[in-house]
């Protein structure tokens, strides 16, 4: 260990850090100061140990909602003065007023607050289906002091992704095939326990780990006779070590991203790993689904992070000798694992990459007069390889909708330096208010360096047109992408749905993908009979060498709709279609699952499909990972 | 091609005469009135010079002239201005004062040769939408050179964007005239490009360009040329393919074409044509050629017709027609040969297109009673006359055709005015209507016979290409008619079997969209069940009493085609070497029925054009009946005389042609 000097050192930089973290993510919290242990697996002792860092209860339900996104306390409404409001303490936003939210809802989707479609209230446990069991596997799980539980909410609570489908469903009150009961796994060694069971007596095992997932990877198959058993690694949460000499930690798969940033900002490092659902995704998914993390340009998605990982087979135990940094051994074994989905095993222990805490932390947004020049601009940037840690260029309609969810100004001098900035760029720039976009920044570093960069990265921006716009748009930018899922659930309750979806794409397609796109929602909507135009907006969130992520936004109003969900189900088929047929990829970092199998044939050719089903016929030939993703 | 070939096609509406407030008010305010179309949403080019430099910049102009560079070992700035010429030679150089000016002449030149323009306003508005949402390509027929700048004409009366025109080079060399096109948005292609790689890209650049730039709507001939014959012409696919090529590759969201149908009560270039037909040379397009034409501006020419289509959506048509994924693995600017999906969709674009244009078309009484009068050589009386123009009139309704025939006037009246707009071509002596060049009056006595015969059949020809307006209301109930004629059986499949050989004979003749021969038959049985003169039960189909007068009709109408082809199978089979050249061939097959005419064994004198006789060869060709060699410099046509025996004998119904499957039974 270091010495005291710089420990103390260290913790201040965990505690900077933590403010960081907390500045786009949510409110500074009370440090919760628990030990980090290397521990042995000792089911007993660890379960009863209060002090556990974990923020994900086996009863996920009593903080978090069970038919729409987040915790239970956070949620947008619209208050009595038909302002929107924020309800709860996490977030900057929490407790907060967005005065225009109103008008931009009603003007951009024709809806009203009058016209209201609430959710089915609670969940009555009589609706979900009986479990069923198997006996014998519940008998010989009980040996062995595995927790589990076979309760209607804990059940229904696991039978979901977040697809506008499954939460639609939950809020009226529909329910299709549940698990037939949970188990949470304390460590590696109670998962191998669990899987030599689930083979044994021949049942069909789903690993659940933050429930994040957008592409129906969590639904039950409806033709699954055997019990469906959801393994929930909530439970195993520690990092069992920090390697400070090779700058690695060898961590539970089951802890969730905000945990495992805290506690290593605590030893100072940090993963710099994080996806817009850190909150609540966690390490196993990442890995299972390829995640992609808004800070890839310094620190790599999740397959370049990822030194070693244990994951739990049928078959047996997968993992490699050595931590070598790069062999040659054949086909690198480990990207079997990347994107399976939960088909091949568990993944129990990943050993990943940390890095020092960074000293220095900027953000920034650029105004653009148009998209165009902004991916332009993007473009050049990924050219001179100068990305900073993350860098997004929102369209015009989400630039926007970023504008309306503005809490109300303290103080009438800051709507004054608002009003002159927007005279400054429309009127004085020439901007035009409906062709302009933004784009927002991310630096990460040291000091020194980060400014450095920073005038780099504004002086190529310069040359395509654009204006800095403020540390203030950039860092609402970002904080925007942890409350946009929230948002979801308040158009939802005023007849408004909608979905994100991703895809990658070439650098010379992406400006005809993203219109052709955004223009096929909306024609797709108007055939299908949505009587106002949907919102269809894209931005640009990651750049590489030879193209970019893009991430499109689209809801309409149903209102008059008979069928509002297949009406939703077909747009988003149709906008899929049109994004392969325009170069792009079936999905960046959201994954396969169910909802996009059907173009997997097609995406990686009958070969390729017929290798990854060679794979799984050899793990599983039982087909015990029945969640039947992917293939 | 549900959208283009079935009949859902929509009804023009009221159609608006644009002279009328000519005449009423002052030209030049007409000339200088504001013009401010709204322009494409996705616009991005504003100048001409912009549109060049963006086509010589392009990443597929660079490729392809280091490519040129490195197979001719020259230095690559040399191709690259030979590239720039080529591109100064076509561009086009739209300026608004110059639209104006030429606005200014047409009115005046309008206003005295045709009594009205009509133009259906409904047409109008779509376009207007659809010049907006997306690139659109203007898509009309070529029957005169009046009409090169009639669509600019009336898109800048109706202050919508003005497009940029695909013209020969011939136009280009026009002294003067030449310079005012390209400023009013000419662009000039050469035409025979044959293996010229560099022109071929920089004229595909430029189009496609233009079209995924949105700069302006494109306008060209899908035909490729001027109708000599005013009978639509199959299409020609090159252009077709570089303005659908943006939408292929995902550069545009989607494409409008909009199909325009030009007809006249009576064409300028009439005699002149039926004469080049004849093989009088076409005098070479010069400026005062054109001065010199002046006296044809001293004539009425009745009415013309503009009328515009429902635009047609490329991402309809191409829905399960055409995979956009093919274009993902190349880099979209480099050349890419079309797979044959792509090759299939355009050919089938491009004839869908001809038809909708022929859908559009408004027919004037004239082109029915040339259909009448053709079919009645010796004359017949004027009774009889009206009362079958009447009777065809109902026939051609029921068959979806639109008319111009004037209200409120006496069936008599609208014979008489028709008859004399076209004196040129017919005459009413004592109740008697005769085609002129019978008997000369005063009769020229030095002409030989053959100049007789020459004289007439020019009559005949310019006769014949108003009906030719008309035939393709007719032509597919025509070829059942002659399939039934021609197979003893009534069984639906048989007569499906021939006329589909019919269909690929005279495919040169007639625009059938590729593929559709089923839909052709089915269309053709429906509208003989429609007007009543078949019943359809079980795959048979049964002849109503009606069916003699209508059936014998619609038999004449193609008796002048077949008889040309009989007649050029003939010469093929009996009179010609096996092997010869085309200049060789016109003029033996011309002699030949000449000979013919003059020895009485053939009465049609159409068996003279050399637009039929040209397309009889190479329907051969296709039919591989004749095949084609090159020795030398020369292209030799082979003869395959058994072969060409066999189809003459299916077509006069001594053998079968074999059986067809018949898809849609």
């Amino acid at each position: 260990m270091a010495s005291n000097g710089k420990s103390s050192e260290r913790q201040r930089t965990a505690q900077q850090r933590l403010r960081i973290i907390a500045g786009h993510l949510r409110k500074p919290e009370e440090a919760d100061h628990t030990e980090i242990a290397a521990q042995e697996c000792k089911a007993e002792s660890s379960r009863t140990n209060p002090e556990k860092p974990n923020s994900m209860p086996k009863r996920r339900q009593e903080i978090m909602k069970w038919n729409g996104w987040g915790y239970s306390d956070s949620r947008f409404l619209f208050n009595k003065k038909g302002q929107a409001e924020f309800t709860g303490k996490r977030y900057r936003l929490s407790g907060l007023i967005m005065p225009s939210l109103k008008d931009w809802f009603e003007g951009t989707f024709g809806a009203n607050l009058q016209h209201k479609s609430p959710a089915a209230p609670a969940l009555n446990a009589g609706v979900v289906p009986p479990p069923n069991l198997n006996e014998v596997f519940v008998e010989e799980l009980k040996a062995t002091g595995i927790p589990f539980s076979q309760d209607a909410d804990d059940r229904m609570f696991r039978a979901h992704g977040h697809c506008l489908h499954e939460i639609f469903a939950l809020r009226e009150g529909h329910f299709g095939r549940c698990p037939d009961m949970v188990v949470w796994p304390n460590c590696h060694n109670d998962v191998v326990k669990i899987v030599e069971l689930a083979c044994k007596h021949n049942v069909c095992l789903m690993p659940y780990g933050g429930g994040t997932s957008v592409s129906s990877a969590l639904e039950c198959p409806p033709e699954e006779t055997r019990s469906i058993v959801s393994l929930d690694t909530s439970q195993m949460n520690r990092i069992l070590w920090i390697d400070e000499k090779n700058l690695t930690a060898h961590v539970e798969a089951g802890i969730i991203g905000q945990d495992l940033e805290r506690l290593l900002n605590e030893s100072g490092y940090c993963t710099g790993h994080e996806p817009d659902s850190m909150e609540f995704s966690s390490l196993g998914g990442w890995v299972a689904t390829r995640a992609s993390g808004m800070k890839k340009n310094i620190y790599g998605n999740i397959e370049d992070l990822v030194v070693h990982i244990k994951m739990v087979t049928p078959r047996g135990v997968i993992e490699k000798s050595c931590q070598g940094p790069r062999m040659s051994t054949g086909p690198d074994v480990h990207h079997f694992i990347l994107g399976s989905e939960g088909t091949l095993g568990v993944v129990t222990e990943v050993t990943m990459k940390i890095r020092p805490i960074p000293e220095y932390q900027k953000y920034g947004s650029v105004v653009f007069p148009n998209f165009q020049q902004g991916v332009a601009c993007l473009r050049e940037v990924a050219k001179q390889r100068c990305a900073p840690a993350s860098i997004r260029l929102m369209d015009n309609e989400q630039f926007k909708f970023g504008h309306a969810l503005k809490p109300q100004v303290s103080s009438i001098f800051t709507s004054f330096l608002d009003g002159l900035k927007k005279f400054y760029i429309t009127k004085f720039k020439g901007f035009d208010q409906d062709q302009l976009c933004v784009a927002t920044l991310l630096f990460e570093g040291d000091r020194e360096k980060v400014l450095q960069h920073e005038k780099q990265v504004y002086d190529i921006a310069a040359k395509f047109g654009g204006l800095a716009a403020g540390e203030d748009n950039g860092q609402r930018g970002y904080m925007l992408t942890f409350v946009i899922a929230y948002l979801r659930d308040l158009g939802m309750d005023y007849y408004v749905i909608g979905e994100s979806f991703e895809t990658s794409v070439p650098w010379d397609r992406v400006l005809d993908l993203c219109r052709n796109v955004k223009e096929r929602i909306v024609r797709e909507c108007k055939e299908k009979g949505v009587q106002f135009p949907p919102l269809s907006t894209c931005r640009v969130t990651q750049t590489y060498d030879v193209g970019a992520c893009v991430y499109f936004y689209f809801a309409f109003n149903y209102r008059g709709l008979s069928d509002p969900l297949n009406v939703y189900l077909q747009v988003e088929h149709a906008a899929r279609e049109e994004i392969l047929a325009n170069g792009g990829s079936l999905s960046h970092h959201h994954g396969v699952g169910k909802l996009r199998k059907e173009w997997m044939q097609e995406s990686v050719s009958s070969v390729g499909l017929g290798m990854l089903r060679s794979v799984k016929e050899y793990v599983d030939p039982d087909n015990i990972f029945g969640n039947r993703n992917l293939l | 091609m549900e959208t283009l070939c079935t009949e859902r096609t929509l009804e023009p509406g009221a159609f608006t005469d644009i002279l009328e407030e000519r005449r009423r008010t002052s030209d030049l305010s007409h000339a200088l009135r504001t013009f401010s179309p709204q322009p494409y949403r996705g616009h991005s080019l504003s100048s001409a010079k912009a549109l060049n430099q963006a086509v010589l910049d392009s990443q597929y102009m660079r490729y392809i002239t280091q490519e040129i560079a490195t197979e001719n070992g020259e230095p690559v700035e040399l191709i690259r201005e030979e590239a720039s010429r080529i591109l100064e030679e076509m561009s086009h150089n739209l300026q608004l004062s110059f639209i104006r000016l030429v606005c200014y002449t047409l009115t005046k030149v309008f206003k005295r040769v045709f009594r009205r323009i009509l133009v259906n306003e409904d047409g109008l508005n779509r376009l207007q939408q659809a010049l907006q949402e997306h690139p659109v390509i203007l898509m009309p027929n070529h029957r005169s050179y009046v009409d090169f700048l009639i669509i600019s004409y009336i898109l800048f009366t109706y202050d919508l964007s003005i497009p940029v025109i695909a013209a020969g080079i011939p136009l280009m060399g026009m002294k003067l005239i030449g310079e005012i096109l390209r400023r009013c948005g000419a662009f000039f292609i050469r035409r025979a490009i044959g293996a010229d790689k560099l022109y071929w890209a920089v004229l595909s650049e430029y189009v496609r360009t233009i079209v995924k730039t949105g700069y302006a709507p494109v306008e060209f001939y899908v035909e490729g040329l001027r109708s000599r014959t005013l009978k639509s012409l199959n299409p020609k696919l090159g252009m077709m393919h570089m303005v659908l090529e943006p939408f292929f590759k995902g550069e545009v969201y989607d494409i409008s074409l909009v199909p325009i149908s030009i007809s006249y009560d009576r064409v300028l270039e009439e005699s002149l044509l039926a004469h080049e037909l004849l093989g009088v040379p076409k005098p070479k397009e010069t400026t005062m050629g054109l001065l010199r034409a002046r006296t044809v501006l001293q004539e009425d020419y009745g009415s013309m017709h503009v009328c515009f289509g429902a635009p047609v959506s490329v991402r309809e048509l191409a829905k399960g027609r055409t995979d956009r994924l093919q274009y993902n693995l190349v880099p979209r600017d480099l050349p890419q040969k079309p797979s044959e999906d792509t090759q299939t969709f355009v050919s089938l674009v491009a004839h869908g297109v001809v038809c909708l244009q022929e859908k559009g078309a408004i027919l004037s009484p004239w082109s029915l009673m040339a259909l009448i009068l053709l079919q009645s050589p010796e004359g017949l009386s004027l009774d009889t006359l009206t009362q079958r123009t009447v009777w065809l009139r109902g026939l051609a309704l029921t068959f979806g055709a639109h008319l111009d025939w004037p209200a409120q006037v006496s069936e008599k009246e609208v014979m008489s005015s028709s008859m004399s707009l076209h004196r040129s071509v017919v005459r009413c002596e004592g109740g008697q209507v005769l085609l002129l060049g019978e008997q000369q009056p005063g009769g020229d006595a030095s002409a030989s016979p053959e100049g007789d015969v020459l004289k007439r059949a020019a009559v005949v020809l310019m006769c014949a290409s108003y009906r030719n307006q008309a035939l393709h209301v007719f032509v597919r109930p025509s070829l059942v008619a002659v399939a039934m004629a021609i197979t003893p059986s009534r069984r639906k499949e048989d007569v499906f079997t021939h006329f589909k050989f019919l269909q690929e004979l005279f495919s040169l003749e007639f625009v059938f969209v590729p593929g559709m021969a089923g839909q052709d038959f089915e269309d053709g049985c429906s509208l003989l069940v429609r007007c009543g003169a078949l019943q359809s039960t079980d795959g048979e189909l049964m002849v109503t009493e009606q069916w003699a007068q209508t059936g014998y009709f619609l038999r004449a109408v193609l008796q002048p085609f077949m008889q040309t082809y009989q007649v050029v199978i003939r010469h093929l089979t009996e009179n010609s070497g096996k092997e010869f050249t085309e200049r060789q061939y016109i003029p033996a097959v011309r002699s030949y029925t000449m000979k013919l005419i003059l020895a009485g064994e053939l009465d049609t004198y159409e068996a003279l054009s050399s637009d039929t006789q040209k397309n009889v060869l190479y329907a051969l060709l296709r039919m591989e009946a004749v095949t084609k060699a090159k020795t030398g410099d020369q292209r030799e046509f082979k003869v395959n005389k058994a072969a060409i025996q066999r189809i003459g004998d299916i077509l006069a119904g001594r053998i079968s042609p074999q059986s067809a499957a018949y898809s849609r039974l």
